[in-house]
């Protein structure tokens, strides 16, 4: 940099310190949560910050992490974290058959999760407890942290079937939206046309619909569809109204609009020289498309994947709307905390509950920290 | 490419967005003017209660929905009733005694105007925000050690990424009645603060908390268009001796227009259907938003009824103000199209 954009200190002062300052701002709600989550209820509401991160009524109750609990514990998580980004993408790539990468990352990070897991919750806390016990005054607790509440929210309210249906919905979302996108996308970045131009603004359109108009055309049709469709299909015509995959048809369909305009993007960005050497070769258009970009493709796919995921995930309405009790997601099942949030523990659990549905998010940022950026850049610089 | 093959190609994505879009927009649009009840009819019933020697017992009529014997289900009827859901959404009556009786904050007490009075302020004061804060940031990462960059953007996608439902019920936590920001807040200025007892207060956070939540998508497509401005002009736009704020002002502001444009447009159309603010603060006894009046008559009430015609009304005025903010910047577009920008 030259001398003449150099900058003053007292600029770059106020630069780092309104970094520092938003950083703090865009972290603290979030960690603040997390802290809460593993306090007694006593601590988690108390009126210090202090008595919030130490945890004393916690600890009194007999539950805490020790000097070495803590060093040990980040120890493992360090080396784990780093195995994850060093030894785990070499053994995906050696086990994985060739031509089904994805599934082997797919199975591994699957295992890997399910491990971690098991050691860090299961066989590491009796193994310190045995350690403290052992060293006498060092292994006293010295922060009060306690699981009691996942345990609750987990165990008794049986999270684990809104966590399977989130699941569910969002693999089906995510899945669909791709493969429906990927051909749209490829045919409007390839297509000069009117129609195609006009489609998209149409998409931009629908894109700015809220969620609720389409719910309220959903709902009667939904709720009565046995009896609409009975002409049709017999006696084997479905209610809609509670079925995953309706809610996955709707979701993926509200996700359309903004799946084509990225994927679009990602398209143009591939030469279309490409793929006419391939017709030159004599490849019909669906043959040029199957062997010359869908290799080449992945990353905008990737990109535009986590969107899907992150829309399926995040959706509040018309889950809530369309789905019943039996077979309700996370984050509309977290409104039922709430709303028979009368006492303290209620309001803790409610809150252990709003961290396990952000956990997953967490890790996704951590992996994908580029894909979601290059994803957010490529619609508005390129499009 | 042929248009038989693009038409192959676009027929999945199309074929959903009509039925799943467009099809469900018909439908409301036609459901608005419709009411569907239950048949209703009087039966005589007697009640009896123990008394001394005989019972005492008496008849009285009641109006119960009648019951299809076949299926067990009540018999609904549809009716068209014209703009009666629309009237009973706008309550225009209310409205003009409200203008002709000199009190027109009244106005705001009638659920649809408090709506789009809130939903209107809340998306043309957050868009500056979002704007100006996502420029401040992108701004001072660019300055920033190269070593930071990445853990910042870290950091900086958590309140983008967050569920907004969750998003808003941790900054819910921080200040509900014992959280750790009122109680700090509390200690500070030496009196009692309920933030969420009145409706400004509410308010106040929700701008906060939509500012936090889109303000770091704003950051990183700022960022992307910093890398790409020219380094000559503004080595020139230094020569001639332009201040670091005229710089920023003539040149990197330009420069980064179509980006603005862009951010403004996504923000109208997502601030304008607000709804998990209302859901994660619980606000709706103070703060409501128009999607969350549509979402509201769906609900089931007590009885089990859902309003559906005056969801679909609702619903109908929600998309007609979407339609009008949207059409400049619609405009806009379609001229850059007929004049070869494409």
């Amino acid at each position: 940099m030259s001398k003449a954009t150099a900058q003053p200190l007292s600029l770059k002062v106020a630069s780092g310190a309104f970094l520092a300052f938003w950083c703090l701002l865009a972290a603290f709600p979030i960690v603040w949560i997390a802290v809460m989550s593993v306090k007694s209820p006593r601590d988690a509401f108390a009126a210090s910050a202090w008595d919030v991160i130490t945890g004393p009524a916690t600890r009194a109750a007999g539950t805490g992490l020790s000097i070495i609990d803590i060093v040990l514990g980040l120890a493992f998580l360090f080396f784990a974290i780093r195995w994850a980004f060093t030894g785990l993408p070499k053994l995906v790539e050696r086990f994985s058959p060739p031509g089904l990468i994805v599934v082997g990352w797919l199975v591994g990070a699957a295992v890997f999760g399910l491990a971690f897991v098991l050691v860090f919750f299961g066989i590491l806390p009796p193994v310190f407890g045995v350690i403290n016990s052992i060293l006498g005054p060092i292994g006293e607790p010295i922060i009060g942290l306690t699981t009691e509440h996942y345990q609750a929210v987990w165990g008794e309210n049986q999270f684990y079937r809104n966590f399977m249906n989130s699941m569910i919905v969002t693999a089906g979302v995510v899945l669909i939206s791709l493969t429906v996108g990927t051909l749209a996308g490829y045919g409007l970045a390839r297509s000069g046309s009117n129609l195609a131009f006009w489609l998209l603004i149409l998409a931009l359109v629908f894109r700015a619909l809220p969620h609720s108009v389409l719910v309220a055309g959903y709902l009667p049709w939904f709720i009565n569809s046995a009896e609409i469709l009975r002409p049709i299909f017999g006696d084997l015509s479905p209610t809609l109204y509670g079925q995953p995959w309706a809610v996955i048809a709707v979701l993926v369909s509200i996700n359309q609009p903004f799946t084509i305009w990225m994927l679009r993007s990602f398209f143009q960005n591939i030469p279309s020289e490409l793929d006419e050497a391939a017709r030159v070769d004599g490849c019909s258009h669906f043959q040029a498309f199957r062997r010359v970009i869908m290799p080449v493709m992945w990353p905008g796919v990737i990109t535009t994947g986590l969107f899907s995921f992150l829309l399926g995930y995040n959706d509040f309405l018309v889950t809530s709307l369309l789905l019943d009790a039996q077979n309700q997601t996370m984050v509309p099942a977290i409104a039922g905390y709430f709303n028979r949030e009368t006492t303290t523990t209620d309001q803790v659990e409610a809150v252990a509950a709003a961290v396990s549905i952000t956990a997953p998010l967490f890790l996704l940022v951590m992996v994908f920290q580029r894909q979601i950026v290059s994803g957010l850049t490529a619609g508005a610089v390129k499009g | 490419m042929k248009f038989k093959t693009f038409f192959w190609f676009v027929a999945p994505s199309v074929f959903m967005m009509l039925l799943f879009i467009a099809a469900p927009l018909v439908s409301v649009f036609i459901q608005s003017f419709q009411v569907t009840q239950p048949v209703m009819q009087q039966i005589e019933v007697e009640t009896c209660t123990p008394g001394f020697l005989t019972q005492t017992c008496t008849t009285e009529m009641k109006t119960v929905p009648t019951i299809d014997e076949e299926t067990g289900k009540t018999i609904t009827t549809t009716s068209w009733v014209g703009f009666q859901s629309y009237a009973n959404v706008l309550q225009m009556d209310k409205v003009w005694e409200a203008i002709s009786s000199g009190a027109v904050g009244d106005i705001l007490q009638i659920d649809f105007w408090k709506a789009l009075r809130f939903t209107l302020m809340f998306t043309l004061l957050t868009l500056p925000l979002v704007i100006g804060v996502g420029l401040m940031i992108a701004l001072a990462v660019n300055n920033a050690a190269k070593a930071f960059k990445g853990p910042i953007i870290f950091v900086s996608l958590l309140p983008f990424i967050i569920t907004p439902v969750i998003g808003s019920l941790s900054i819910y936590w921080l200040f509900v009645g014992d959280g750790i920001l009122t109680a700090t807040l509390e200690r500070w200025t030496g009196q009692d603060i309920a933030m969420f007892a009145q409706a400004w207060t509410i308010e106040l956070l929700m701008y906060f908390y939509r500012v936090w939540h889109v303000a770091p998508f704003a950051f990183v497509i700022f960022y992307a268009g910093l890398q790409t401005v020219n380094m000559d002009t503004l080595e020139s736009a230094i020569i001639d001796g332009a201040s670091r704020f005229e710089r920023l002002r003539y040149v990197i502001v330009p420069h980064l227009m179509p980006l603005i444009i862009f951010i403004a447009l996504i923000h109208l159309m997502d601030c304008y259907r607000t709804f998990e603010e209302i859901v994660g603060f619980r606000s709706q006894a103070h703060v409501i938003s128009l999607q969350w009046l549509t979402y509201d008559f769906m609900v089931p009430d007590d009885a089990g009824n859902r309003a559906i015609s005056r969801a679909s009304a609702s619903a109908m005025l929600t998309m007609i103000g979407i339609v009008v903010l949207l059409i400049l910047p619609l405009r806009r577009t379609w001229r850059d199209h007929k004049g070869g920008a494409h």
